[in-house]
Parts: C-alpha cells; structure tokens; sequence
C-alpha cells in the first residue's frame, strides 16, 4: 500500500464517522419527536395564553351588534355557555353581580349561547334578569374559532385584546371576582 | 333462461372442466413412468386445452354476472372467492405457458377447485351494493388484489410440490408433521363443504334465542345441529339438538358450531384417506413428483412472488388507500382487513429480502411461500368471518 | 484490516470477496466454492469491514439483512396481534375515556380483554414501541440502502470485459470448448439484436442488458421512507384536519377547522333497495337480510364568507356551490372535503297540539311550536291563546321546582305554557311533556293534547384536510416504479472470450429469472456455434442428488 494512501485513511475514517453519526442522530431525532407528537396529539390546544383573542361580531337578544375589537382598552370576560348545562346556570347570577361591580372598572361580560333558540335564551334571560350582553352564536363559528369543547368556558382578555387566561369548568363568585380584577385596566 | 341463470352454469361447466383437467393432469404425470417429458408432454396438453376451456367458462360466469348484477361481481365472499379461483387458475395457464409443468396444474386445480366449493357454500344469489361499494374503485381494488393474490397462490403451489417432493415421508420430522398438516387443513375445508351441503340438502334448521353482550334479547338460526349454544340460550325449535356447552355472549356460537362440524367432518375424510391408501396424504402424492425439476419449482416459486408481490402492493395497498381516503375519510384506519393485507405485505418483504439477502431457496422457500397462501387464506377466510371489521359485507 | 492485493495487481477495499478488476476469488472460502457469491458483484458491504467505534457498530447492526428481516417479522406479529380483539378507536362507549375503555374491555372479553388491555393492546398502533419499531425500520431501510448501494454502483459502473477464467466458471452458466473462427463476431451480431449492450476489448466481449433492474430495490426504499417521512409529517400538528360536524336539516354551521366557511343541510336522504322493477332481481338477497342501504346523501350549500369578515358575522357569506354528498362522492373545496359519515334520523322539528276542553274534548285550534324557533304566544283566534313560559328540549326533571333540560337536542321536549280561553281568561298553567301533562296550580279545564310532529334528520359528516397526501402519493408512487423496476426486469450479462488457443469460454449472470437468460443464450448459440453451456447449479444438484440416492443404496446394502 503506498504511503499517500495510508495518510488519507484517518481524515477519511473520521469523515465517515462524522457522516454516519449525522445520519443516525437525524434519525433518531425524527423518531423522538414523532413519538413526542403523537404523545401530546390529544391535548393540543388552539389557543393559549398570551394569543390574540380572535375577532368575531354577534348579534344580542336587542339585535344589537358586539365586535370583540370594539371592546378594546375594557377587560372582556367571555363565557360560553347554555340552558342545557348547570354549571353555566350557577355561576349566571355570580356574574352578573360582579359585572355590577366592574361594569364601571371597564370590564365588559359577554355570554355567549351556543346555538340556542331565541325563546330559549331570552326566557333564562329574564329569569336571571341579566343586565350583561347575551349573543347568541348561531353558526358556532365563533366556539369553531375559539375552539369551545367543554361547556362553560370563559376566555379572559385583557385591555390589550390578548387571551389572560382560558378557565374550563364552573366558577365560585370568588373566582370571577378574581378574574375580572385581573383583566381590569390598570 | 336469464344471464344470471347462464352465468351460474358456466361456473359449473368451468368446475367440470377443471375437475377434468386434474385427472388428465395427474395421469401426465403418473404416465410417465420414464421420466421423459415426452408423453407428459402430450397428456399435459390435452388436460391444458381442458383446463383453458374451463377457464375461458370461468370468464365467461364473471362477465354474465357482471352484466346480470350491473356492478363487478367481486362484492361478497362467494363472488370473491370464485373470482380467486379464476385467478389462481389464470395464474397457472401463465405459468404453464412459460414452464410447461403438468405436475403443477395436478396441484393447482384441485386447489381451485376447493376454493370454488368453498365459495359457493356463500349466499350466491345477485345481491345489491351498499353505498360505501358503489364506485369503480371495487372493480380496480379488488381485481387487482384478486389477481395478486392468484398468482402468489401459485407461487405457493409450486412451494407445496417442491416439498411433497423433498420431505422425507418415512421418517418422523417436524417438515413431515407441517406437510401432512397443510394436507389436513386442505381436507377440512372440504369437510366444511360436505358438512354444509349435507345440512342444507337434508334441509336442517334449529332457532334459538339468547342473550347478547348488551344483555338484550336476540335470536339465532342454526344450519347445522348446535353443537354450541349461545349464552344463556332458549330453543324455539322442538326437535333441536341440546346444545353441548354454551358460549360466552361475545362468540357466536354459531359460527363455533360450523367450525366443530368441518373439523368433524375434515377429519373423518382424513382418516378414511389414510386408512384406505394406508399411508399419509402427503406420501400418496410421492410417486407423481418423483420426476419433479425442483430447480423449475424454486423459480416458479419464486417467479410467482415477484410478478405477484408488486400487483399485491397496488391493489391491496395502494388502490385500498386511494378508495379509502375516498370512501372512509381516511387512506387507513388499521381495520382487521386492512391490517391483514399489511401483514400479507410485509411477509413477501420478508420472503424477498430472505431470500435475496440470506439466500433463502429450495426448501426454506418453499416453506415461505406456502406459509403466504396460508396468511391470504386467513386473511380472506378467518377475517372476513371471525373477526367483523369494515370489510365483512359477507 | 487491510486492502486486498488480488494477483492481478488491483487493489481492492477490505472485505471484498471477488476482484473488482479481473473477478479472481479473494478469500479462501470463496475460493473452495463451486459457485462464485455474485450478490452485490462480490464487492464488500461497506459496514463489514469497519467495526471499531459504537457508531459503526450500530450502524452495522441495522445495516444487516437479519435484522431488517426481524423488524419486519415483529411488526408482522405486532399487527396481527392488533386484530384479536378490536382496537380502542373502533369500540363503542357511550363516553369515552380512559377507565369507560378499560371497563369495555373487561366487560365484553372478561379476562383476556383484560389481559389485551393491561398490555396497551387495545392502542397498539398508535404505542410508543410500534412507531419506536417503524422507526428501526425506516434507519434500517437506509442504512442498509446506502450500504449497499454504493459499492453495487462502483462496481456496476467500472465493469472490466475481461475477467478472470477462475471467474467465468464459477458462474452458473459456463461453457468452453472449441468454436468456429467467427463465433465472436456472430455473437455479437446477435446478441445487439437481442437488445445488448456489448462492449469487445480485445479479446472478449462483455454484453449486458437491464442493468437498471439493479437499482431497483434502492428505489422502492427511497419510495418507502418519503411515505414514512409523510406518516411522520402527519403526526405534526396541523398538518391534516380531522372533525365531525353534526348538522341538522335546515342548519347552516360554521365549517370547523374551515375558517370562513359555512355549510347548510338542505335536505338529507337515506334510500335502501325496494326490490321491485330494476331491482327486482336483487328480491332474494334483499328477503334474507331483511333490507340493504342504497344512498345516504346530504344535500348541502357550501357558502363562503368574506375575508375580511368576523367570525359570527353570518349576513355577507355568499353561496360557493352545491352538492350532493354521498358516500365515495365527497365534497371538495379548497383543500378540504367532506364525507358522509352517519347520521341519525327523526330528531323532532316541530310539534302539533290542540287546545281543547278536557271534559266536553271540543278543540278550540290548535298551535305547532316550531322547536327550532319557538314564539312566546300562540293566538288561535277567538279569544283562545297559548303562552309558552319555558320550552326545555331535554327534560330530565325538576330541581327546586324548576325544570332541567339535560342538552339542547328535543329528545325529550317539555313545555311550560298557560292557556287562555274565553271560559278561563286568567290563564291555566300546564307542563306537558310527551305522553303527560302536570298541572302544577291545580286542576284545569283545558289541555293541550298532542296532534302530531314534524321531524327532521341529522347528518354526521367528516371534514378532512391532509397535506401529507402528495408526499404518500409520491412515496406510493415511487415504490411502484422501484418495484416494478427491480422485479419486471433482469439484469442479464454474457462474458465470452477468446483463448489463445482458439477455443471459447463463456459465462453467464443474471440476478433472477435464469430460464428467460438461457433462452437468450440459446439463440445465441445456435447462432454462433458456442460450445454447448451447463446450468452448474442444476449440476450441483444432481450429483447431490446421485451421491444421496448411492448413500441409501450404501445404507441399504449394509
């Protein structure tokens, strides 16, 4: 073997070193994350803290028009919810004394019926003598956006327009109290 | 007579004609005593042309039936099934047109033939299609895994030749234990056909109600006298027999009972065999391989997987994704049907690289591909009617 | 280990088992063998020869055939093990978690379900170890590609005419002996007739045919790792969209995962086979089943909104076409399709009732509340009217004398009206649900009795979008050709050359098929006079065979 040859074989040893490390570890890499998506498929969440909350404009029971965007430099307290689901009808009345208290602190609530009869939402709206906004979402376009899988949930958004904070499941008059202070303008 | 009813004949003609065939085929081959392929030659040609005008009869049910069902006839197990036939025999008239082998058309037919039987023990009247069926993707789906699956089928037969030759049937082994259980299997499924035409000939029926895994009320007809009863089970029928155990409300005791019978039936046909040429199945066929090539059986073996194998891939997986993404929403789902082609797929993988990576031939081979057909038979048997999934329109 | 010196002066890369240059056997094995080992055209693997470092020993570990075939092997078990009892997607429980599916397992298969369960059978496919065993077989398909491919390339591609005479009859097709001067030129004639490429160097020619069959393996793998890289990409989010929309007749939604589109069910249709006139041929098979599905259909309006629009904002959509969705036939708009999937029939649209007098069962008219959209009064004229106080779709009971409704679907409507007729003008309270009224304050005089309903149907659907479809499609595509490639063709190759005594020798190759390369050859011959060849495998056989058979006659005797 010639002496040129035998100089060349350690840049090449290592060349080959270097090339089959970078192949495996690319390798590996994509099984790892391949498992790592598949793991966390199930709790992907659309939106999070720190989003812009998505535009969306709906009518209210007067046929009054309410743009997410016109409610910029308030708090937006935004709560899904319907008839047929009791949690949402046990924080109603909690909400709508904090909204008393905040109305004037510029924090505004929206209720959000998904996809309910006229009759349906005004009767629990007179029953519960709501004085916040009550829109009703015909389309479900806004719950698509939003993407609203348990009932209630409630987006806070803050003065900013950004989500605050995303809140699944039934609320104490604490907790709104708490909530609404924290989207409140400073 | 209506083209349904000219359809139905032609089938008969063709099994006939193949019945035929296998005699000539086998007297070929046993004529030739001096291991000439001379007078194999001349007896091979008649049983082929035989063989060619059953097939050509075969053809001809296929396409009346298309035009009596207006749709393929490739939708139910019985129109399935007899379209493998016509496929494996198609496969053969291939093979036999490239190698000349009567000794693999005295295997194949008989195959065939089986494989017919079996299929018309399925309703075979002209039945309608579901919705999720209707489409041109049934015709070009399931002809493609239909003529796949005939030519692997060969493949297997000349496996099966290659070793009826060289297993040693006098001495204990595990090849001869396997062998002569392939032949055992292959008289059960004819046990299943006597027992079921028997049943039906002599018109047996037995109801029964029981109580299903969702604990409501169901009912039960029995074709062939319950050996199994369903769970907690009541008899409608006065005369019927007493169920011998009762199953779990998850098995259908009916489809357990069927299975006893052809294994009842399978086995006393084994054993009569054998008592009667006093040796195994797989020795009374030594004397017609005797002069087998088994240089030609491996390359046909072989010849089958890689014409067949690709073919495979197209209809069985390529085709079922397109039609799936079509019809289901999704190119796969892992339905038993579709996971069973997948396995079917990635055996001939393992056949392929077997045997061009480790040098797997002859014998090993030949093991292989006998071990495919098994896997296609289950997938087309066992898994349309055991395990339901989306595909078990039977 | 060491570069190999072959006598012929070449030197070649460790491992190698067949000269590259002249086709001399290298290694003493080789050397004692009957047949030369032409896989891979006897040149070294590239992973054999190095095995010091972790990585090459891993690399050679997924490199070997062995252990790709076990991959398979287990992934083959693994599937099938899959289909024993059904996999979690495919069971049916009313509300699907974790323990509800582990229940359904125990319920339904007892103790094997349990079993099949505790051992993460019931999700096997979507199991960390099965994509973990995917995944070995993706490196392994190109570990072992790459290691193959290259040095079969090298060696393909800088092909010698002349080998070796210890070469050309360790091929399986051999044959020298004496042949006319001309055989050569009339070799070649026929054999570029026949579709050769025949190179001559000096004494020697080298034709050959289909080398590209070669590749072929290397192709189907590629073809199967950019379907894998597909199914990967596809596990990422966002990359294919997958959700059922319920919609009723008569309801316009909005499109989830579609932003800015809306669908309206106009109308949904199911159709079986009546068995009568065209279908009167189909009667027998309709009678043992009892009835056999013909159509499931929704006719929908797809609109679109406009860009600039709001979610909610449901005034400016316009219409972008209509369709009739049928099973196989699913509609299709910007990516995006959707497919007939379930549906579920005679849901309550509106319901019919009569106000009338509980004793003398006179009607005063009668009033059909819309349950879409229900109105606050109902006038029937003639000073009789009905006041509806509470509709609740779902009754499921009271709770501090309030009625529940238990979800917005009229399963089980229950409406709280008052009525007013001219005998009682202060109005009479009554609940009335299917098949019973309550009458909270008291004993009325009149009723509301049910006449009738209206009923409609709701289409599930499935949206999908699946970006990966085009790369699946390549991947699918690209194996077809690698296979098709590798398998409908053969690589055919003659060696002949010319001995200095005149008389022939000639070998044969080819990487399958050996009954379609010696009908090539026989014409050949015939052609040319070539010595008469041997099939040396047939050879070894049949003095296997013979040496056997003297073996029992041996046995026999003794």
């Amino acid at each position: 073997m010639s002496e040129d040859k035998k100089a060349k074989k350690p840049i090449k040893k290592r060349n080959r070193a270097i090339m089959r490390s970078a192949i495996l570890a690319l390798l590996v890499f994509a099984i790892g994350y391949t498992i790592y998506n598949s793991v966390t498929a199930e709790d992907v969440e659309f939106l999070r803290t720190g989003d812009k909350a998505p535009d969306f404009v709906l009518k209210d029971m007067e046929g009054n028009q309410h743009k997410l965007s016109d409610y910029k430099g308030q708090g937006v307290f935004l709560n899904f919810w319907g008839t047929w689901c009791e949690p949402c009808v046990e924080e109603m009345p909690a909400m709508d004394r904090q909204y008393k208290e905040f109305e004037e602190q510029g924090v505004q609530v929206l209720a959000v019926n998904i996809a309910q009869s006229d009759f349906e939402v005004q009767s629990f709206v007179d029953r519960f003598k709501l004085s916040f906004p009550v829109v009703i979402d015909k389309s479900k376009s806004v719950m698509t956006a939003y993407n609203i899988r348990p009932l209630p949930t409630t987006i806070l958004v803050n003065p900013e327009g950004e989500i605050e904070r995303i809140v699944t499941g039934e609320m104490s008059e604490q907790d709104i109290k708490g909530f609404m202070e924290e989207i409140r303008p400073q | 007579m209506t083209l349904a009813d000219i359809s139905s004949n032609l089938l008969y003609v063709a099994f006939v004609a193949y019945l035929i065939a296998t005699f000539v085929f086998g007297g070929a081959v046993r004529g030739n005593k001096e291991g000439s392929f001379k007078s194999e030659g001349r007896w091979g040609n008649i049983a082929f042309i035989i063989t060619i005008i059953g097939f050509l009869s075969h053809l001809g049910y296929f396409f009346t039936r298309w035009g009596a069902t207006g749709h393929a006839p490739l939708s139910n197990m019985f129109e399935f099934t007899t379209a493998f036939g016509m496929t494996l025999v198609g496969g053969f008239i291939v093979i036999y047109l490239l190698y000349r082998t009567p000794v693999l058309g005295m295997v194949v037919l008989p195959i065939a033939l089986l494989i017919i039987a079996f299929a018309s023990m399925f309703p075979s009247e002209v039945s309608p299609l579901i919705p999720a069926l209707q489409t041109n993707w049934l015709a070009i789906h399931v002809s493609t895994v239909v003529i796949a699956e005939g030519i692997l089928a060969i493949s297997a037969g000349a496996g099966l030749i290659y070793l009826l030759k060289v297993v040693d049937m006098t001495k204990k082994s595990n090849q001869r234990f396997w062998l002569e259980a392939m032949m055992y299997s292959l008289v059960v499924v004819m046990g299943f056909v006597v027992a079921n035409s028997y049943f039906t000939l002599t018109g047996y029926e037995a109801e029964f109600t029981y109580i299903d895994k969702d604990d409501n009320e169901s009912s039960i007809t029995y074709n062939m006298p319950p050996l199994v009863g369903m769970n907690e089970y009541t008899a409608l029928t006065d005369d019927a027999m007493e169920p011998l155990f009762q199953t779990p409300p998850i098995i259908n005791a009916g489809k357990v009972t069927t299975i006893l019978w052809s294994l009842i039936f399978g086995t006393a046909l084994y054993w009569s065999i054998r008592l009667i040429a006093r040796k195994r199945i797989a020795a009374i066929f030594k004397p017609y391989v005797k002069n087998v090539n088994l240089q030609l059986m491996d390359e046909i073996n072989y010849r089958a997987v890689i014409i067949g194998f690709p073919l495979f891939t197209l209809g069985a997986l390529i085709f079922a994704m397109i039609w799936a993404q079509i019809a289901w929403s999704r190119f796969w789902g892992w339905d038993p049907k579709e996971v069973w082609a997948l396995v079917t797929w990635l055996f001939y993988a393992a056949y392929l690289h077997l045997r061009l990576g480790k040098g797997w031939q002859g014998e090993k081979s030949a093991w292989l591909a006998v071990g495919g057909f098994a896997i296609i038979m289950f997938n087309l048997v066992a898994v349309n009617l055991i395990i339901a999934g989306l595909h078990s329109y039977a | 280990m060491e570069n190999l010196q072959c006598k012929c002066g070449h030197i070649n890369p460790p491992g190698t088992i067949l000269c590259e240059s002249c086709g001399r056997s290298l290694t003493e094995e080789e050397q004692n063998k009957k047949l030369a080992d032409m896989r891979y055209e006897g040149t070294a693997r590239r992973s054999q020869t190095y095995n010091k470092s972790i990585i090459d020993k891993i690399w050679n570990f997924f490199s070997s055939v062995k252990v790709g075939v076990s991959i398979i092997a287990l992934l083959l078990v693994a599937a099938a093990v899959g289909t024993i009892l059904p996999q979690a997607q495919y069971v049916n429980v009313p509300v699907r978690n974790d323990a509800t599916i582990k229940a359904y397992y125990a319920d339904v298969y007892g103790e094997i379900g349990k079993i099949y369960h505790f051992l993460g059978f019931h999700d096997l496919y979507g199991s960390i170890w099965f994509i973990v065993l995917v995944g070995m077989l993706a490196i392994s398909l190109i570990v072992a590609s790459l290691d193959r491919f290259v040095p079969l390339y090298r060696s393909l591609k800088n092909q010698r005419v002349l080998r070796h005479r210890s070469f050309m009859n360790k091929q399986r097709i051999y044959a020298e002996g004496d042949a006319p001067a001309d055989a050569m030129q009339k070799a070649e004639g026929k054999l570029k007739e026949l579709k050769y490429n025949v190179t001559v160097d000096k004494n020697g020619l080298l034709a050959e045919k289909g080398r590209f069959s070669r590749w072929g393996p290397y192709v189907n793998h590629i073809g199967l790792i950019i379907f894998l890289f597909g199914v990967m990409l596809r596990m990422m989010p966002g990359f294919y969209v997958d959700e059922t929309l319920w919609i009723r007749e008569g309801e316009t939604r909005a499109i989830p995962e579609a932003p800015g589109y809306f669908l309206e069910n106009e109308n949904f249709t199911l159709e079986t086979y009546t068995g009568e006139g065209e279908e009167a041929k189909f009667e027998e098979a309709i009678d043992r089943v009892g009835s056999v599905a013909k159509n499931y259909q929704t006719d929908i309006v797809l609109y679109e909104a406009p860009e600039e629009s709001l979610p909610g904002a449901t005034d400016e959509m316009e219409k972008v076409k209509e369709h009739a969705i049928q099973v196989n036939q699913p509609l299709k708009f910007d990516g995006y399709a959707v497919y007939q999937m379930d549906f579920r029939q005679n849901e309550l649209r509106a319901m019919t009732f009569d106000l009338t007098n509980k004793e003398t069962e006179e009607s005063l008219g009668s009033l059909t509340v819309d349950l879409v959209n229900p109105e606050k009064s109902y006038d029937l004229g003639n000073d009789a009217r009905v006041d509806l106080l509470g509709y609740y779709p779902d009754f499921s009971g009271f709770e501090d004398g309030e009625p529940q409704t238990e979800t917005p679907i009229p399963n089980n409507p229950g409406f709280l009206v008052r009525m007013f007729t001219p005998e009682t003008p202060e109005g009479e309270v009554s609940f009335i649900v299917i098949q019973n009224t309550i009458e909270p304050l008291g004993d009325n005089q009149y009723k509301l009795t049910f006449q009738g309903a209206e009923t409609r149907d709701v289409s599930g659907l499935t949206i999908r979008k699946d970006k990966t479809l085009p790369i699946l499609g390549l991947g699918g595509l690209i194996f077809m050709i690698g296979v098709a490639q590798g398998m409908y063709f053969n690589h055919r190759r003659f060696w002949i050359q010319q001995q200095a005594d005149g008389s022939l020798i000639m070998a044969g190759h080819t990487n399958k098929n050996w009954f379609g390369l010696k009908k090539d050859l026989d014409q050949v011959s015939e052609h040319a006079s070539l010595p008469p060849y041997t099939d040396q495998q047939e050879e070894i056989e049949t003095q296997e065979k013979l040496k056997n058979q003297q073996k029992v006659e041996g046995d026999e005797l003794s």
